[in-house]
């Protein structure tokens, strides 16, 4: 009975987001005050019967009701208890409801935290959010029903993919997908103030938290992912310009190049059209990587199992959406006008070369992933473009970027002083060459990568860390630091972790690929491996084979490591779990191969040094986003005299031309 | 200008609805194509690790093979690698790697970093006999019996379920002659 109820409250969940999308709308657009109070509640019973739907179908992974398909297909008897949660978005079905709760879940928070804002606007903000779950919704329902039931019951199920049982899966696609979902609350005002006509800044200044919220959990999202990676498919590395990767990629880069543009919008009003044009960008290249793992368009290991039919919905959806936006857009802009005047040396020109070549970026990705489409589009034969394009390509256009970054702080809007930036930032490029010198002396065969390295990020670190200092030094107690330039610091200390870590780890790590017979010792990087051979142990829902490694220097037992090989019961999966002696400076990774003759194994034994510092610069990225969203300024109205002002410069600008 | 980014979406859309249509109209993996139960075209390739010897396709009759179609360019290939390792070679069949439209250097590179599976590892520069075979993207894998007959053919990477229900029944068909199977 539980899987039916579940598929009822999707039915009222989905009319619902019907009832929240047209009659605020319509109320707000008549100026009828009734039909725009049905809003809030609106949004608050779909979340209800969503919750209570994604509620039922965790119970029915949990109790192991394998009438139902879709828990026969990911789960099975031997599955442990923990792993029954995360299995409920373990495949397409699931993960699409776990979409929609999340959805939800902002749509809430939206409601619930804007109560200041005007209640047109809300209306608007909250009815296009109901679109968007109503989309999904119908999405869920006619293609893709998660409670669909398989009568006669099965005995047992088949197996949630070996790969998705670790603890790093719990939470990576619930990050990912607050990340990826919560641009929607930024699209939604943009429509909202499209739709409203209202086109001052307003709405970028109500936007801008829930843009850095989203934004941050993204960012967790994809450094989560990033980690998962490394540690489970035994290789070693940490990311792979994979579609499904590119598809979480693209609406982050669209993302850092909208939260650097709201800034601007919402402080001088310059770039109103392109920071509108930025959230829908954002949003829908979300909807796009939504399209691109379910439709089965293009093969991957993140693939979902693919139906023409989902695939030409979700298109069709993204048509609408993205279109419908687009063309509004196209309606409503020529009324976007204004902004202050800036000079070329300003903080605004630093802030649009950041956006281009975000933009850029987020372009190439595009075109990379879509090769292969468009080699058949054009009978050219399926045509995959790899790392070597995405590399090269992604270092030439975040080069600019990582230069010109200790700038952005120091130059003031309008128009900079040149002079006192070279003064202040003087140091920092100082120590940054003479690091990399002494760096490449000390070490003859330090490749360019690792130089570069030094030099970039010593360069944005110390950058930041002179900015801290000023701001310290020059302003008064109390006034130091807001939280909003508090995130900002952070951010970009985030952004010198993460190119230590990724030109640090790509121009030292040893990767050795080895054959070793047990009590076989090998010399890595002054370290000494010796391996003791492989034992057979059982798990809850494998059996593992288990090597033991002793890792030491100087004849001191440094640590022992036991990667394992197991073969999962339920579908007979061989999983490779690699182990890792994680260190701030350096990971020894160990992944068993295969067994070879004589009881010898192949063994792939990776020393990694900073490879950890990667993520670690990714949370401090989240941690910025998070800070600059708690800024109390945000969630203030503009004062009337502030906007007034505001509003007159550009009809000045207007008047002049 | 207004309406540019709606005309580049516009022509996304239609890229987008072309890779559905095109994928319901080639089943890649289930259409059977036209080369099994042909013979394997002819081949003589040069070896990568020895590029002055070359490998053809009369040296590798007597015995069945799997040729694993691959480069170090091809991100699937690199998901179907540890597959490749820990499944298609526990089945006991030689597997021969052609290494497709690749620098040899570049492959060379990327087996040292993930390991070797293949017996033997046979390069295609410029992708003469990919075009032989019918290759349209890596990785396919043929299965080739020893009479030098294409068995079996798969399109994109191998899984584990794969290999266990599409290739170990065709292997264990091997045994019985060609013309037994209808």
């Amino acid at each position: 009975m539980f899987p039916e109820l579940g598929q009822f409250a999707l039915v009222l969940a989905l009319l619902l987001a019907f009832v929240q999308c047209a009659l605020p709308i319509y109320g707000a657009w008549r100026g009828n005050a009734v039909l725009i109070g049905v809003a809030r509640p609106a949004v608050a019973g779909q979340a209800v019967f969503v919750a209570l739907a994604f509620g039922l179908l965790t119970h029915a992974f949990v109790t192991q009701d394998f009438s139902v398909a879709y828990v026969a297909q990911n789960s099975n008897l031997s599955l442990p208890w923990y792993y029954r949660f995360p299995a409920v978005w373990g495949a397409h079905e699931g993960s699409l409801l776990l979409w929609v709760l999340i959805l939800n879940i902002w749509s809430v928070a939206v409601a619930a935290l804007s109560r200041r804002l005007p209640d047109a606007l809300m209306a608007r903000v909250l009815g296009v959010l109901g679109f968007i779950s109503f989309g999904f919704l119908l999405f869920t329902i006619l293609t893709s029903n998660p409670f669909l039931r398989h009568i006669p019951a099965l005995a047992d199920g088949n197996d949630l993919n070996p790969i998705l049982q670790d603890p790093g899966l719990i939470m990576h696609p619930p990050m990912l997908y607050t990340g990826y979902v919560g641009f929607s609350v930024a699209f939604a005002f943009g429509i909202a103030s499209l739709l409203g006509g209202e086109l001052d800044v307003a709405w970028v200044r109500w936007a801008r938290p829930w843009t850095n919220v989203a934004w941050a959990f993204l960012t967790l999202g994809i450094s989560l992912g990033s980690w998962w990676a490394y540690y489970v498919l035994g290789w070693g590395g940490w990311w792979f310009w994979d579609p499904v990767e590119n598809a979480s990629f693209m609406p982050w880069l669209v993302g850092t190049a909208l939260i650097h543009s709201q800034a601007v919008t919402e402080k001088r009003g310059s770039f109103r059209a392109w920071t509108l044009l930025l959230s829908i960008f954002a949003f829908s290249l979300s909807l796009l990587g939504t399209f691109l793992v379910r439709s089965g368009v293009l093969t991957s290991v993140h693939a979902f199992a693919s139906d023409p039919k989902r695939g030409m919905f979700i298109l069709a959806f993204l048509g609408v959406v993205v279109g419908g936006s687009l063309l509004i857009y196209a309606l409503r802009a020529p009324k976007i006008a204004g902004g202050k005047p800036f000079h070329l040396l300003s903080r605004e020109t630093l802030l649009l070369v950041n956006n281009l070549m975000f933009a850029c970026a987020a372009a190439m990705v595009l075109l990379g992933t879509l090769y292969p489409l468009i080699g058949d589009a054009l009978d050219a034969g399926r045509i995959s473009v790899g790392p070597p394009y995405f590399g090269f390509m992604f270092v030439l256009l975040m080069l600019p970027i990582a230069c010109l970054l200790p700038l952005g702080p120091f130059f003031r809007w309008a128009t900079a002083d040149w002079r006192a930036t070279w003064r202040a930032l003087r140091p920092a490029l100082a120590v940054a060459i003479v690091a990399a010198v002494v760096a490449k002396m000390l070490t003859r065969d330090l490749p360019l990568r690792g130089v570069a390295g030094v030099a970039a990020s010593l360069w944005v670190a110390l950058g930041i860390a002179l900015y801290a200092l000023r701001r310290w030094r020059d302003a008064p107690r109390g006034k130091r630091y807001t939280p909003e330039m508090l995130g900002m610091i952070a951010a970009h200390f985030g952004v010198a972790l993460f190119l230590a870590g990724v030109l640090g780890t790509e121009a030292t790590s040893v990767e050795r690929d080895l054959r070793l017979a047990p009590n076989e010792k090998v010399d890595i990087g002054g370290l000494d491996f010796r391996f003791r051979g492989v034992e057979r142990k059982p798990g809850p829902n494998y059996l593992a084979d288990e090597g033991t490694i002793e890792v030491s220097r100087d004849d001191k037992l440094i640590t022992t490591l036991h990667p394992q090989k197991r073969q999962y019961s339920g579908g007979g999966q061989i999983q490779t779990i690699s182990d890792i002696d994680p260190g701030l400076f350096r990971d020894l990774y160990v992944a068993l191969g295969e067994p070879l003759d004589q009881g010898a194994w192949a063994v792939r034994v990776y020393v990694k040094p900073f490879v950890r510092w990667i993520w670690l610069g990714g949370l401090c990225m989240m941690l910025g986003g998070f800070l600059a969203a708690a800024d109390r300024r945000f969630r203030t109205l503009p004062e009337r005299s502030e906007l007034a002002a505001r509003e007159a410069m550009p009809k000045l600008a207007e008047a002049k031309a | 200008m207004r309406l540019l980014p709606l005309a580049v979406f516009a022509a996304l859309v239609c890229l987008l609805a072309f890779g559905i249509h095109w994928n319901e109209h080639h089943e890649m993996t289930e259409v059977p194509s036209p080369l099994i139960g042909k013979p394997a075209p002819d081949f003589t390739l040069p070896y990568l690790y020895e590029a002055d010897k070359t490998l053809s396709r009369s040296e590798l009759l007597g015995k069945p093979y799997v040729l694993n179609v691959f480069g170090s360019w091809c991100p699937t290939c690199q998901y179907e690698h540890p597959i490749l390792t820990d499944s298609v070679k526990k089945l006991g069949i030689k597997l021969v790697g052609l290494d497709w439209r690749d620098d040899p250097d570049d492959a060379k590179r990327w087996l040292a970093q993930f390991g070797n599976p293949y017996d033997a590892v046979i390069t295609d520069r410029d992708g003469r006999a990919g075009i032989d075979f019918g290759v349209y993207m890596a990785p396919e894998s043929f299965l080739v019996d020893a009479q030098g007959m294409i068995r079996y053919k798969r399109i994109g990477m191998f899984t584990p379920e794969l290999v266990r229900s599409e290739l170990l029944p065709r292997i264990a068909e091997l045994a019985k002659p060609l013309q037994a199977t209808p």
